[in-house]
Formats: structure tokens, sequence, C-alpha cells
């Protein structure tokens, strides 16, 4: 992580749509009233889907929505490294996971493949189609070395699948998200190597089974003297 | 009450102190830097560490720590001992070693805590941060490497200053402190945050490299840029007087100072009057005091008594006033005035020109009514203090006049004398509140009584003030908020028209018409010096402001640093400033030059030093003899509203504020460069906010 700072660009303005608006006021709601300023994470994800970065005149509106003096939300949109206060590419934004395991199964080759396809880390390409940082953890380590891709995982990458991927996403593609590998969810790769054996399954093996530590039966009553 | 037992000590509390403040009663010394005790708890320091039993086995952080009955609490137990080198050398990790050029060397909480309960060495090897510095406007310079992220700057802004702009951003190593967008911040009050600051990382700007704490000759005082007369403490190296700080005064300042009153220094040093000048040929040429004397006893002789005008001005002294008006009565002058701005307060009981609920009598207050009053930049602490009682959710406060940021919520009742006409007549909204409230108060602001309607304003106020039962058996909500700090003590001492006399701005007309031969002006600038005529000028100051620019003879008095004085600040608590350097050149201090114009003009004061002109000062005024001493809002009870200004028609003016500068009230603010600087900051971002 590195000393976050607003864009030195900044548009003139923010609104939120309709649509975004009926988000909005539907996570006020859901506060008790004096207590809108919970919100204000949510909110700025919103903003974020919307525009997709944080914007300064973003952070101002969330904060006269909200009554909030407007370094509080300043506080939180710096804080929180999901919060892209830069603008991102309109195509994508990807996310490489860099952590130790990822790292292990090959996310540098993946990061000197965005290198060469995009252009250097967390800067909108020239095009303006892309951006890509490097991220700590995202908890996909069985299916290393991915990356997230705008909201999806994408699993089990190559620096070949991962230009592939950037190629359809240039074209306006929606390329699909998972595994690369072929493999369903977290899955072993290559398919399953334990618990092959068909007679676990076809119920050959039960037995009746009586349960340790099972309470006694309640005795009878006593019949009344 | 439960008791704890510190260090084996055992101590009786009153139930909700923390653990730090009870570890304090029992007299020990806490560690900290995040916690103030005025401002509220963050906990995030964590030098304050201590152990306490029961609890479990690990050094917990005092200052956020509810005490508990049966408690023991050890400070100085191996296992403090420890936590605390640990936290101070983390907290030292990142802070850079250049005490040796650092403004706060000397004074710094880190570098006191260090010594006190750091480790002799580091064992760190890495590189150490470092945060760029941050723009927080004309006052505060800072050296952001230096943070220790207590984040008591933020929390004076939000809580004590109503300026919520500073906050920490980032997080982690990363995390600083700044103002949102980096400006300045919109407070009186910034000064301050360099004092809350515990090392060096926010300091006073104007002053950066300009001393060393150690070298300074520290006098206590009395502020005089305001008429709240905060208590200050002077400090001089030489003949120069290097820096103003505050001094705790709960009654009135607590511990903060306004920007004005801090940073005013640079003014004391400029524009300064330093021997005695006289006009010839409508040129300034320097003359020798005998020479201005006799030139001024000459004119005295030649005009008629009442041919002659005496007025004084904002930032006199009590003394000076005094000599004054004993030699110009003793000649037979009745154009006698304090009021500069043409108030009309002066004529009845002292109640009414006085602030009588008191500054800290504001926290006892439920409702407030702010008449022709901006306490932003008429008095910042008593805005300060209101903010504290509102902040509490105990005060409701209405305003008539303009319609200003003023740090708090406030309905709105109009710009007017109709407005307070209407509220007197209604029976709900504001009118309501003040008519259910247990201690309620009017401030009326100094420019609601300096107009020409004032009379009758004064009468409708004092209606007002008998409709909501504003002065009780047992309190006094009657408040008028001085801007001059020489008002309340000129009243006192009598110092208005005699009988036939002329008041300021009448004395003003009356020059400009030529019936006026002679004008004494004793450090008075705040009228039109432009318009005075062919009148004999005589300015008494420290300043080469508006009076000596048109003075015929200037005589070079003493600043409010340079004597010692009585002053009576808008409470009517008399207090004592004392010198801290002497007056610059042959300037002297003012009593002595009015002593010695007596003997010139053939009417010798009966006193020969400043203990005599005391003396007979509190004889003849005995409110003068209690330094220190105001009644309070209980006991100044009673005193008849029905009796002030006179019946009339209020015009439909709207009222306004009388400061319309913060930073330039008075001749010395405005030799400053500094404050000069401010005002020309703050005029250009200010929000044209008018008088609905």
């Amino acid at each position: 992580m590195s000393v976050r700072r607003l864009a030195k660009e900044q548009p003139e303005s923010f609104a939120f749509t309709p649509e975004t608006l009926e988000k909005v006021h539907w996570w006020i709601g859901k506060y008790p009233e004096g207590r809108q300023r919970s919100a204000v994470i949510p909110i700025l994800w919103l903003v974020q889907k919307q525009e997709g970065w944080v914007s300064e005149p973003a952070i101002r509106t969330v904060a006269d929505l909200l009554d909030l003096d407007v370094i509080r939300v300043l506080e939180v949109a710096t804080f929180y490294t999901m919060f892209q206060l830069e603008p991102v590419g309109r195509a994508a934004l990807i996310q490489v996971c860099g952590t130790t395991p990822c790292q292990l199964r090959g996310a540098s080759a993946l990061m000197e493949t965005c290198k060469a396809e995009i252009g250097p880390k967390d800067r909108l390409s020239s095009d303006g189609l892309f951006t890509w940082q490097e991220v700590e953890c995202l908890g996909a380590c069985v299916n290393a070395p991915m990356a997230q891709i705008n909201d999806l995982y994408f699993e089990d990458l190559t620096p070949e699948s991962l230009k592939q991927i950037i190629a359809e996403f240039r074209e306006g593609k929606t390329p699909k998200a998972g595994s690369y590998a072929g493999r369903r969810s977290s899955e072993p790769a290559g398919g399953p190597l334990t618990l092959l054996d068909e007679s676990l399954y076809d119920g050959r093996l039960a037995k009746p089974i009586t349960l340790p530590n099972r309470p006694e039966p309640a005795p009878k009553p006593a019949p009344a003297a | 009450m439960p008791k704890a037992k510190v260090n084996g000590k055992e101590i009786e509390f009153e139930p909700g102190l923390t653990v730090l403040q009870v570890a304090e009663l029992a007299g020990e010394e806490i560690p900290r830097f995040c916690y103030h005790e005025r401002l509220s708890i963050a906990g995030n320091c964590r030098m304050c560490l201590v152990e306490v039993k029961p609890g479990p086995p690990k050094p917990q952080a005092s200052c956020a720590l509810p005490a508990a009955d049966g408690q023991e609490i050890l400070t100085a137990s191996p296992m403090v001992k420890k936590a605390r080198e640990g936290v101070m050398e983390f907290l030292l990790i990142n802070h850079p070693l250049d005490c040796p050029i650092c403004d706060q060397g000397g004074e710094c909480d880190l570098q006191d805590e260090a010594m006190g309960y750091g480790r002799d060495d580091s064992r760190y090897q890495e590189n150490k941060r470092a945060v760029e510095e941050k723009y927080l406007g004309p006052l505060i310079k800072t050296v952001m490497t230096r943070c220790i992220q207590c984040t008591r700057c933020v929390r004076f802004a939000a809580e004590i200053a109503g300026a919520p702009e500073m906050g920490m951003i980032g997080r982690g190593e990363d995390a600083e402190i700044t103002s949102y967008l980096e400006t300045a911040l919109t407070s009186e009050l910034t000064g301050n945050l360099a004092d809350i600051c515990p090392v060096g990382a926010l300091t006073h700007k104007p002053w950066a490299f300009n001393y060393r704490p150690w070298e300074l000759r520290k006098t206590d005082s009395v502020d005089v840029m305001d008429a709240l007369g905060s208590a200050i403490r002077v400090d001089a190296r030489g003949p120069e007087v290097m820096r103003i700080l505050p001094r705790v005064n709960e009654d009135i300042n607590e511990e903060w100072i306004s920007d004005k009153t801090r940073y005013v220094v640079d003014g004391l040093l400029r524009q300064r009057l330093d021997r005695p000048y006289i006009r010839q040929g409508g040129k300034l040429v320097e003359a020798t005091w005998g020479q201005a004397f006799a030139a001024i006893a000459g004119r005295l002789r030649a005009a008629k008594p009442e041919r002659v005008g005496l007025i004084a001005g904002d930032l006199q002294d009590a003394e000076s006033m005094k000599a004054a008006l004993d030699l110009f009565r003793s000649l037979g002058v009745a154009n006698i005035d304090c009021r500069q701005d043409g108030s009309a307060l002066g004529a009845g009981p002292r109640e009414s020109w006085l602030f009588n609920t008191t500054i800290a009598g504001l926290e006892q207050a439920d409702a407030v009514l702010l008449v022709g009053a901006n306490p932003r930049r008429e008095g910042a602490l008593v805005n300060a203090r209101l903010r504290k009682q509102w902040l509490r959710g105990k005060l409701q406060l209405g305003v008539i006049g303009e319609v200003a940021d003023l740090s708090f919520e406030y309905s709105y009742l109009g710009a007017g004398a109709a407005s307070l006409e209407r509220l007197i007549g209604s029976d709900d909204g504001f009118a309501k509140t003040l008519n259910a409230a247990s201690a309620p108060i009017f401030i009326v602001g100094a420019g609601v009584l300096a107009r020409s309607d004032s009379g009758a304003l004064l009468n409708l106020l004092g209606r007002a003030a008998q409709t909501f039962k504003v002065v009780r058996d047992d309190w006094n909500g009657w408040n008028v908020l001085h801007t001059a700090a020489s008002r309340v003590g000129g009243l006192d001492l009598g110092f208005v028209p005699g009988p036939g006399g002329l008041s300021a701005p009448e004395m003003v007309q009356a020059a400009n018409a030529g019936e006026l031969d002679v004008l004494f002006l004793l450090g008075a600038d705040e009228i039109d010096t432009e318009k005075l005529g062919d009148a004999f000028v005589v300015y008494l100051g420290t300043h080469g402001d508006a009076g000596a620019h048109r003075a015929d003879v200037i005589l070079p008095g003493a600043a409010y640093t340079e004597k010692p004085g009585l002053y009576v600040n808008t409470e009517g608590r008399v207090q004592l400033a004392n010198r801290a350097v002497f007056p610059k050149g042959e300037a002297r201090e003012d009593w002595a030059i009015l002593r010695a114009l007596s003997e010139a003009a053939g009417k010798r004061l009966p006193y020969d030093s400043l203990e005599q002109l005391r003396s007979r000062l509190m004889a003849e005024h005995p409110t003068f003899g209690r330094i220190d001493y105001v009644p309070g809002p209980t006991k100044a009870a009673g005193f008849d509203l029905s009796a002030l200004g006179a019946p009339g028609a209020a015009t439909e003016e709207p009222f306004r504020s009388p400061v319309s500068d913060y930073y330039l009230t008075n001749p010395i603010a405005r030799a400053s460069v500094t404050l000069a600087e401010c005002s020309a900051m703050f005029s250009r971002r200010a929000p044209a906010i008018a008088a609905e």
C-alpha cells in the first residue's frame, strides 16, 4: 500500500443516477434515524459502481447526503484501498493477486503480461480501457494465480489466458469468469485424486451404527405404591 | 464514593473518572500524548499504559479505562515500565531526530517523555517514513514527518473550534493528518492547534525559527485585542516580545486564545511611535518631550475649556484614562468620552454595560438570544463557550442581526428592531423557548448600541429583557458584548461627557465645523480622523495609525505589553496586566506622560507614582479595588431594566456586527503583517453572507 491521494484532475460535479439513488436510499433506510452516517461505505461503493471511481465532488455529495463533515468521508475513502481515487479503465479494472500463493503459482508472469498488454501498474492505459493493479490476497489461493476483473474472479490464469481475456475485453466482449484450467470451482486440478472408490457412494459399505454416548432410554416410571 | 488503590495508596474518587484521572488525583504522573482534558478521549497513543487489577494481565490504556471501586492501579510496575518503553520505541521509529532544528524543542512532550519513559537506544535499523507537508494557512506551520497521529488537532478542530475540517487520511504507516484539501481552518482559534500538538508537527508559522523557549522571559498578562481580557503569557527576549501564549483562566479563556491575541506580536514592533513629533509646516518633525509639552500646554491655555475635547481609545488601561480624566476635568473640560463608536451605554447602573452572566456563566444558560452580535468576531472565546454548552445539547440559540456561521445552530429571528418587537409580542417559537428557560440570556452586540437610534434600541432591549425575565432575583442574563478592552473600565471611571459635554461623534462633528480648538486623542484611532477640521490634535499612542497621521503633536506611549495596567473586561472583571518589555525608544508609560503634561499645563496631577495613582483610582472607584472579581450571574441579579435608554422609535436598519474584519480591529493589529495576511486570505474566500 502507498499513500493514497485524490486524483489531480477532478470532474466538475457528481450526481447520482436515479437507479443509484434508489439504492442509496435503500441503504440509508437500513439504519436508524440519526445513524445515516453508517451508510457511508455502501454509498461510496455505489458511487464507485456508477462512476468506476470516487471523485472529490462525489465525496462532497455523499457528505451532504449523509450530513457528515466532508473530511470524515474523505477519511473513509482514503482508508479503504477498495475505493479507487483515480479514474479506472472503462473496459476493465484488473486486480492481480500478488500474495504468496499466487506468487508461487506465477502471479509475476501475469503482472508482466499486464505490463506488456496495458502499461504500467496503477495507471489508466493510454486508450482509457484498462487499469491494472497488484492487490493483496483475494482469498482464492486454491485457484492461484488469479485476478479480480471488475466484479468477478478469473482463476487458474496463465499469461496466455490473461492475454486472451484482455483481448476480449478490448473487443467489448464479456469473457467468462471462473477457472481457466477447466475445473469446476475449487476442485483439484486434473480431476480428483482421492475418494475415487465407487463403493464409497453406492451404499455398499453402509453398516448399522450405534451412536456412542446415546442417553439410556428413560426408565419406566415406578408403579404407584 | 468508590475507592481505588494507586501504587498501594488508597484514594477516594468521584464515580465516572478514568483510571488516568484517579492516578493523577493520587499524585502520580501518567505520560500521555493523545489525552487532553478538554477534548474527547481517543486512546490511540498508548503512552498512558498502566497495570490494573483485577483485569486482564496486560497493560491497559488508563485514559480510556473507567476507574472502578476496589481497583488496584500500578503506574510504576515493571510491566508498565516495559510497556511504556515499548510504546515510546514505536513512536520514535518514525519520528525524525531533528530536535535541534525543531521549534518545539525544549517544550516538546515527546522529548520530555522520551527522557522520562523511553529506552536509552533504538533497535530500529530500517528507513524512517517521511510525510509530505500540508498547507494549513498562514498561521500554522507543518512538519508532518514529526506527527505521531495523536489526533488532538482533529478533535480540537471538530469539538472546540467548530471547524471540522481536519482529519486523518490513509491508514497504517501512511496515515496522515490534513485538513480537507489542505485549506486553512475557518476558525479564529487555529493558533491553539500548535499549542495542543504534543510534538513539533504543528508549530507557529509566523514565529518559525525565531526563538528557543528557554531564552524567553515570561510575563503573565492580560490581552486587550478584544474585551474579554483573556489570560496571556507574554514571552520576551531582550526588548522584543517574541510570542504570546495563553494562560489557563477557567473564567474566561480556559486554555485557548484567539488568533488575533496570539499573532499580534509582530504588530508590536512595526509602525511604532518612539519619540515625540510636532507638525511644522504640514510635516511631522521630531521633537523633544519638552517641546511637545510646551506646544500642547500653549494650545490648552489658549483654548476655552468648552472648545477642548478628550477621546480615549479602545486599548487604554484604566490608569492612563484616570490620569487623563483628572487632568482634563481640572482644566474644566466637559467634552470627554471613551466611546469612540458613539455607544449609548454609560448612564444608569453598572450592570447595564456589563456581561453580567460572565463567560463561565454561559455554561449554565439554556436559551441565548444574540442581538446584533457576532461572537465569533467580537469575542471568539465567548463563541467557543456557547458552542461548548450547545454541544451538551442544553442550549438553544436565537439570532437577531447578521446571518453568520457561528459554529453552532441557531434560530434566525430577523435582522433588526422589528424582529425584536415581533419576538416580544409572540408567544411561540423562540419566544416560547425564552419563556420556558430557567436561565435565559441576552447577548447584545456593541454595534446595536452605537447607532443613531441606540437609545430607543436600548429601551426596546430592556423591554424585551423584562418580557422574558432575563433579569430575575437569582439570575442576571443581561449581557453586553463589548469589543473594546478599555470600554468597561472607561465607563466605570465615568469617562463620559460631563454636564453639557460632547460625546465622541459630536466632538468629531464639532471639530469639523471648527467649534473645537484642541482634541486630545488618548490612543483613539477608530474615529474619522480625516474630518477633524482645523482642530489642534494631540495623539498619545503607540502606533502610526489614523490618529497619529492626523496629529499635530504625537506623544509616544506604551503598548499593553509595555506597561503595568488595570483593564476591566466585558464582564466587569478588573485584571492586572504586567509589563513584559519597556516602551520603545523615548516612549513612556501613558500615565507618566499625562502627569508630565499636567505640570506643563499648570495643573499638576496629585500623584507621582503608579502606586499613588492606583490608590487614588481605587479610592474613588471602589470597583477597581477587587482584582479578578466578578459577582457572577446569581449575585449580580436585580437592576432596573425599564430605565435603559430612552423611549423612541427605532429605525429599520438591520443590526450589524461592529467588527467587519476580525483581524484588523485596532492599531496594533493593523500594524501586524501576519494578521494582514490572515485578513487578506479570509476576505478572499469569505462567503458572502449578508443580513437577510
